[in-house]
Parts: structure tokens; C-alpha cells; sequence
């Protein structure tokens, strides 16, 4: 019997299309749009200005504040201006847009395929490279990966857990990343295990990726501190919480972070981009992103650079079809619709999801029958329906006492409502009113 | 007879021992509530809507009343005449303060805004308005879900299903703030009502510059500065793109209405214009 997590989970159809499909790496565009905030936490303040000449690696934004992270050019050119672009909410934030002239890397970056193991560093230098890269979560929550490798003062790391679990259906540029650069991930993961100093490493691989895990166990063997845990298929497996709780069965208390129970998760393309990081000196500037939905021609994962537009890589993919109802970024469980496609790749993007439109529009509201689904599907154990009502009539305090910020938006609620409530829609607008008023009250 | 002699007087006496307890511990636990609190309850509307700042009207009197003055007080349902009634009980003079309204700060009808995608998730605007920038290329206007429609307690803000844009209606709007309040866009604005009901005021919140606003919405501010170009009385202000117009400095000319170039400007109850009056505005410009 396979592990898997104890509370709630679903198990959504997999449609994994583009699975086993090599990277590609895509044509450089004529023009990238790079925004300054593709990270949780202050977006970075501009240290370049029109007409300058930029490298690939060229550092474009610093970071700002704790949580923030830095922006480098993913391309070589010309900047040809600071400005508001629209990004894949509708919203327009800050970006630089840079004119592509060539393809010219900074010295200092080595960009050799060998795979380079050298592990002689201290804690804080592994952290400060990371932080210099501006690495953040490649799993889809882009939090600064330097920030959560420096657990708060009192707290002691004792194992980190790489979450390979890519459990969002149709996604697979993780799953490609490790078929491919196996040894190097595992490099990234010794470093990940020496900037936190912890003894020991477990990778968490969901069973329907079997190549992978008898790929990385063959690996393994060779490293006596890294063990690899195969895990049944069950959404949201990838939520940080439930990957402990899969794999080393301790669960994080309501409202703790990860690391009370002696914990760090980083994602495995997070662990890759250490890697590069480290090894190569290469911040991070480009990223597999998987184009992919049931009429996509030619559903693939692709190599992207940061700022590409979304619509180059679909082109790549076979281009629009003709029933396109909705364009997800992200998976189709916690992805979210983009108001256009003449957006940039940012850090963040895990996938481009083209959902036809027989499937996409989202059925009316029906009354609440009371059949208790989503608060057997919630992996957090909340009750989703209750924290529903609650937004809908602001009652604040109640919302609270039943924990309504412990939800991690997993979205295994909506999706089993068989009344097609939008819960986390509301549970959503909830958490984020009822964190408002905690904030305000520590002040 | 002498049963019912004893009976009587020992329940008159049982009665009468407990009544001097129960009047001792009246004594005890007497609340004194100034009785000015209730008169002024009884003067306020009893609309109980929040409007003032204070859980409906009962702690809005209690407050009034332990308050030394009457600064920072006001009902905006009763208005100035409720405001009179009340410093005339408490034997304080009310401040003078002109009747406010809502006003919707935006009119990007379909017409005006042509949609570039479709939102089919919660009909809520905060919900909406959390997760994009809505339907159109124009991320600061009306999303038209009408959570503004859903605050109003008097019935007095509705969406034109034509539009699409909600509509307050003045003789019912109270200025009670709930659905400045409820607009996840912060479009809704307590304007000063004016004499017979005559405003101007810029309805656009769009902060885009000029030419992306304009591409996104006929009828945007496109900060030209035109408007504050031609005002006489410094009434407007420019900031992010876009013109603000001062209400108290507004003395009603109509100067910055004509000049706007994209309509933005908009006038409420004025009587028609003269013909040969706006050529002659146009002249002056």
C-alpha cells in the first residue's frame, strides 16, 4: 500500500497529454516583456533604464524588503522601455521591455552541459547565490526560495523533502525535468541539504510516474542521504502540508509553517534551478512550461525564456484551436484563467492549459444539499460549505474560529460540489478579509 | 375566619419582605441611562444603516451624547435638519454641511468599453475583482456584478440592464456610504448633492496613460489637462492621468465639460445649454 496523505484529496482524471515529450527549447522572441514582480512579496525596484545595453543574466531589478527576490534579463538587446503591461490577471503592472538583439549570455554564467558537482560551499554561500539568482518557488506560489531556506531564529530543519509529486492533472514539465536532468537535480538537492543543513533528503514521486521513480531510485543509490518515496495518486499531494504528512506522517499544526515539525518542501524544478544557480552561476531566466488540453495539436514542454509571450508558445504548440474556451496558467485545479494571451512567461508559470469550450464554462449555482462532500475531500480538514455562508454574510469572527486561513485553495471542494457552488471562490475572498483583520490587530 | 386572617397576613408579609428586597437590589444595580440618549434616538431616522460609523442608531445617540461636541458627528440619512433637531435637544449647534449623494465614477457602457473576455465564476465584484482585472481592456472600471446593489439597505442604487452600470437613484439615496464601501474598484464617490441637485463631476477612475486608456474606453479620462486648463476657480486636480474635480471649489461654471475630448465630464441636471453660449466657451478656448 502506497503512501499518501491522510485528510480529504480527490482524484481528478490525469490527461496527462504531453507526458514523455521531450524539451524543446523555443525561438527566441523579437521582443520580451519582463514584469519586476513574478514573486510573492515586494515587487523589485528597476536598475536599468531605456536605451541600456542588457546580457542574458543581466541583473534588471533588485530586491526590495525580506520577501522579494531579483529580476534578471532573460535576453540579450536593448531595453526599450519601463512600463505597464498587462499580465495574465488583466491587471497591468510594472515590466521591462526589452527589443532582442542576439543571443549574449554575461560572462559569468557557464552554460556547458556538464554536469558540475562541487560542493564547496558554506550554508550562507549556497543561500546568497540562491537569493542572487532569484530563484522563488517553481511550483506555481513563487515564494523567494532564500527566504524559506532561512527558517525563523529558534527553529531547527531536520529534513527537506522534495516535493516531484506534480499532482495538478495535465501538467508534466516536472515530470520531463527529472526524466532529463536527473543528476543534476540531484546535485541541487545535496546543496538544498547543506544550505539547511539537514542529514537526510526524502523525494516524493506519485505513482503514476513510474520511469521517474525507478529512474531517480537508481540514482539514489549513490547517494546514501537522499531516499526516494513513491506515493499514491491523490490530490493536492503537492501542497506542502500534505507532502509532510505523506511522507514523513507528522502534520503542521493550524496557522504553523512547515518547519515547526522539522520540515523544508522545495519543489524539484526549484532544486534544479539550485543547481544552475550554484554550479553555473545562472540566475534564473528561463523555464520549462508545458502547452497542453485535449484539442491542442501538438501538446509539448517547452524551454521558454522569462518575458516570452503565451501566445508564441501556444503557436508552438499547434496554435489556438478552434474550440477554445478557456486559457489556463497552471494546472486546471489551482491555475487561474488568463485574461489574454499577449502575456509573458513570468517565473511562476508551470503550464499553459487550453480547455475546450464544451468543458470550460462553469455550470450555475444550485442550492446546498447538505451531502457533505467537500468536507471529506478538504485536505485540511476544514468545512468548506460552513466557511462559504460565512464570507457570503461577513461573519468574520466565526469565519476564523473555523480556521478559515488554513485553506490552501486547492480547489478539491468546488470541484466535487455536485450543486456547482463556487466555494473557493468565496472561501478565497474570505481568507484573504479575515488575514486583513488578523494583520490589523497585531499592529 | 381566623384561617384566613393568618393566611393574609402572612402573605402580606412574605409580600412585603420581598418587595424590599427586590426594591434594595433595584437600588443596587440601578443603571442611570441619560435620558437624553433616548431623545435623540427618537429624532434620528431609524434606519439603523451604519452610515454615521456606529452600529445603527441607538450607539450613535449614546455616542453623540457622551461626546462633548458635536464634531464628527453626523447622520447622513436625516441630514442637516435631523442634525438640528439633535443639537437643539442636547442644547449644542450643529455644523453646517451640504447634503451629500453618491455618484458612480465610471460609464463604460458596452458601447463605450467593448469586452475582451468573459468572467463566468461567483457574481460578486470583490470575488471578481480579487482574481482580474475584468472584462475589459479597462482593469479600473465597473465590473457590473452589482455589489454595490447588494449593500444598499434603501433600494436606492440599481443596474441598468442596458448599460450594465449601476444607477443611484436621488431621491432615495441616502449618502450612507455602504456602497462606497462594498465597490472593489473604489469607483462610488460621496459627492456634495449641489443646488437642485446640479453636479459635475469627471466620471472616469481609469489611471492609465492617455492612449491605453483610450483604447481600452471611448469615454476615459485621458489626462489631457484640458478640463484643468480651462477651470477659473482651481477646482481641479491632476493626478495618475486623471482629472479630479473638487466639489467644494466647484462653483457649477460647466467650462471643463465642453473641452473634455472624450466626454468624461458629465453634468447632472443642468438645464440645456444655450447654442450660441458654447460656441462662445469653445471661442474662449
Amino acid at each position: 500500500m502506497l503512501k499518501t496523505f491522510r485528510i480529504g484529496g480527490i482524484h481528478p482524471k490525469e490527461n496527462k497529454f504531453s507526458a514523455g515529450k521531450t524539451i524543446q527549447p523555443i525561438a527566441l522572441p523579437k521582443q520580451v516583456m519582463i514584469p519586476l514582480s513574478q514573486h510573492i512579496g515586494a515587487p523589485c525596484q528597476p536598475i536599468v533604464k531605456k536605451g541600456d545595453k542588457v546580457k542574458v543574466g543581466t541583473r534588471l531589478g533588485k530586491s526590495v524588503g525580506f520577501v522579494s527576490a531579483n529580476i534578471h534579463s532573460s535576453v540579450s538587446g536593448t531595453v526599450n522601455k519601463i512600463d505597464k503591461v498587462l499580465d495574465a490577471s488583466g491587471y497591468k503592472r510594472d515590466a521591462v521591455i526589452i527589443d532582442v538583439e542576439g543571443d549574449e549570455w554575461e560572462n559569468a554564467i557557464d552554460r556547458s552541459e556538464t554536469v558540475k558537482k562541487e560542493f564547496n560551499f558554506s550554508s550562507r554561500e549556497i543561500i546568497e547565490k540562491i537569493a542572487e539568482a532569484g530563484i522563488v518557488g517553481m511550483g506555481g506560489a513563487t515564494f523567494p526560495t532564500h527566504v524559506k531556506l532561512t527558517p525563523p531564529p529558534g527553529t531547527k530543519a531536520e529534513v527537506l523533502i522534495i516535493n516531484a509529486v506534480e499532482c495538478e492533472p495535465y501538467l508534466t514539465s516536472d515530470h520531463e525535468l527529472m526524466m532529463e536532468k536527473t543528476e543534476e537535480i540531484f546535485v541541487g538537492v545535496q546543496l538544498l541539504m547543506k544550505a539547511i543543513n539537514v542529514p537526510r533528503a526524502v523525494i516524493g514521486i506519485e505513482n503514476n510516474k513510474k520511469d521517474a521513480i525507478s529512474k531517480f531510485t537508481n540514482v539514489a543509490t549513490s547517494y546514501a542521504n537522499i531516499t526516494i518515496q513513491p506515493l499514491k495518486v491523490q490530490y493536492p499531494q503537492g501542497g506542502e502540508k500534505q507532502l509532510i504528512d505523506a511522507v514523513i506522517r507528522r502534520q503542521v499544526p493550524s496557522g504553523a509553517l512547515p518547519i515547526s515539525v522539522g520540515a523544508v518542501v522545495q519543489n524539484v524544478g526549484t532544486a534544479f534551478a539550485v543547481y544552475e544557480a550554484v554550479q553555473k552561476n545562472k540566475p534564473l531566466v528561463q523555464r520549462v512550461v508545458t502547452v497542453t488540453g485535449k484539442d491542442v495539436k501538438n501538446p509539448c514542454n517547452i524551454l521558454a525564456r522569462v518575458g516570452t509571450p503565451l501566445s508564441q508558445l501556444i503557436e508552438f504548440a499547434g496554435g489556438l484551436p478552434e474550440t477554445t474556451g478557456k486559457i489556463v496558467s497552471g494546472g486546471p485545479m489551482m491555475g487561474k484563467a488568463i485574461a489574454g494571451i499577449e502575456v509573458p512567461v513570468t517565473k511562476g508559470t508551470s503550464g499553459i492549459l487550453i480547455i475546450p469550450t464544451l468543458e470550460a464554462k462553469r455550470k450555475a449555482m444550485k442550492d446546498c444539499i447538505r451531502c457533505g462532500k467537500c468536507v471529506n475531500v478538504c485536505p485540511m480538514g476544514l468545512n468548506p460549505t460552513l466557511l462559504m455562508n460565512l464570507t457570503e454574510y461577513e461573519v468574520w469572527d466565526r469565519a476564523e474560529k473555523n480556521a478559515i486561513t488554513d485553506c490552501i485553495e486547492c480547489g478539491s471542494c468546488s470541484y466535487t460540489c455536485p450543486a456547482d457552488r463556487p466555494l473557493l471562490d468565496y472561501i478565497r475572498l474570505g481568507k484573504g478579509k479575515v488575514m486583513a483583520i488578523v494583520r490589523a490587530r497585531k499592529n | 375566619m381566623s384561617i384566613l386572617l393568618t393566611a393574609v397576613v402572612t402573605l402580606g408579609v412574605i409580600g412585603a419582605a420581598s418587595a424590599a428586597i427586590l426594591y434594595l437590589i433595584g437600588q443596587k444595580f440601578k443603571v442611570v441611562e441619560d435620558p437624553r440618549i433616548e431623545q435623540v434616538q427618537e429624532a434620528l431616522p431609524a434606519a439603523n444603516c451604519g452610515g454615521c460609523g456606529y452600529p445603527g442608531c441607538g450607539g450613535f445617540a449614546a455616542a453623540l451624547v457622551k461626546s462633548d461636541t458635536m464634531d464628527g458627528f453626523y447622520c447622513p440619512v436625516g441630514g442637516q435638519a435631523t442634525m438640528d433637531k439633535v443639537a437643539e435637544i442636547l442644547g449644542r449647534t450643529a455644523a453646517v454641511s451640504a447634503k451629500k449623494i453618491a455618484v458612480v465614477r465610471c460609464n463604460g457602457t458596452c458601447e463605450h468599453r467593448p469586452r475582451v473576455n468573459y468572467y463566468d465564476g461567483a457574481s460578486n465584484c470583490a470575488i471578481a475583482s480579487s482574481l482580474y482585472g475584468g472584462d475589459t481592456g479597462c482593469s479600473f472600471g465597473c465590473l457590473g456584478l452589482g455589489d454595490c446593489v447588494e449593500s444598499c439597505t434603501f433600494d436606492a442604487i440599481h443596474i441598468n440592464p442596458e448599460t450594465m452600470l449601476p444607477e443611484v437613484v436621488e431621491d432615495k439615496c441616502t449618502a450612507c456610504g455602504a456602497c462606497v464601501k462594498a465597490c472593489p474598484k473604489d469607483l462610488i464617490e460621496l459627492r456634495k448633492q449641489g443646488p437642485k441637485s446640479r453636479r459635475i463631476y469627471v466620471s472616469c477612475m481609469n489611471k492609465d496613460k492617455g492612449g491605453v486608456a483610450r483604447k481600452s474606453c471611448d469615454v476615459a479620462c485621458i489626462g489631457c489637462s484640458k478640463c484643468f486648463q480651462v477651470c477659473p476657480f482651481e477646482a481641479i486636480t491632476m493626478e495618475n492621468n486623471l482629472a479630479y474635480i473638487d466639489d467644494d471649489k466647484c462653483r457649477l461654471c460647466r467650462k471643463c465639460v465642453p473641452v473634455c475630448p472624450t466626454n468624461s465630464i458629465w453634468e447632472l441636471n443642468f438645464p440645456p445649454r444655450k447654442e450660441v453660449k458654447e460656441e462662445a466657451v469653445k471661442a474662449e478656448v
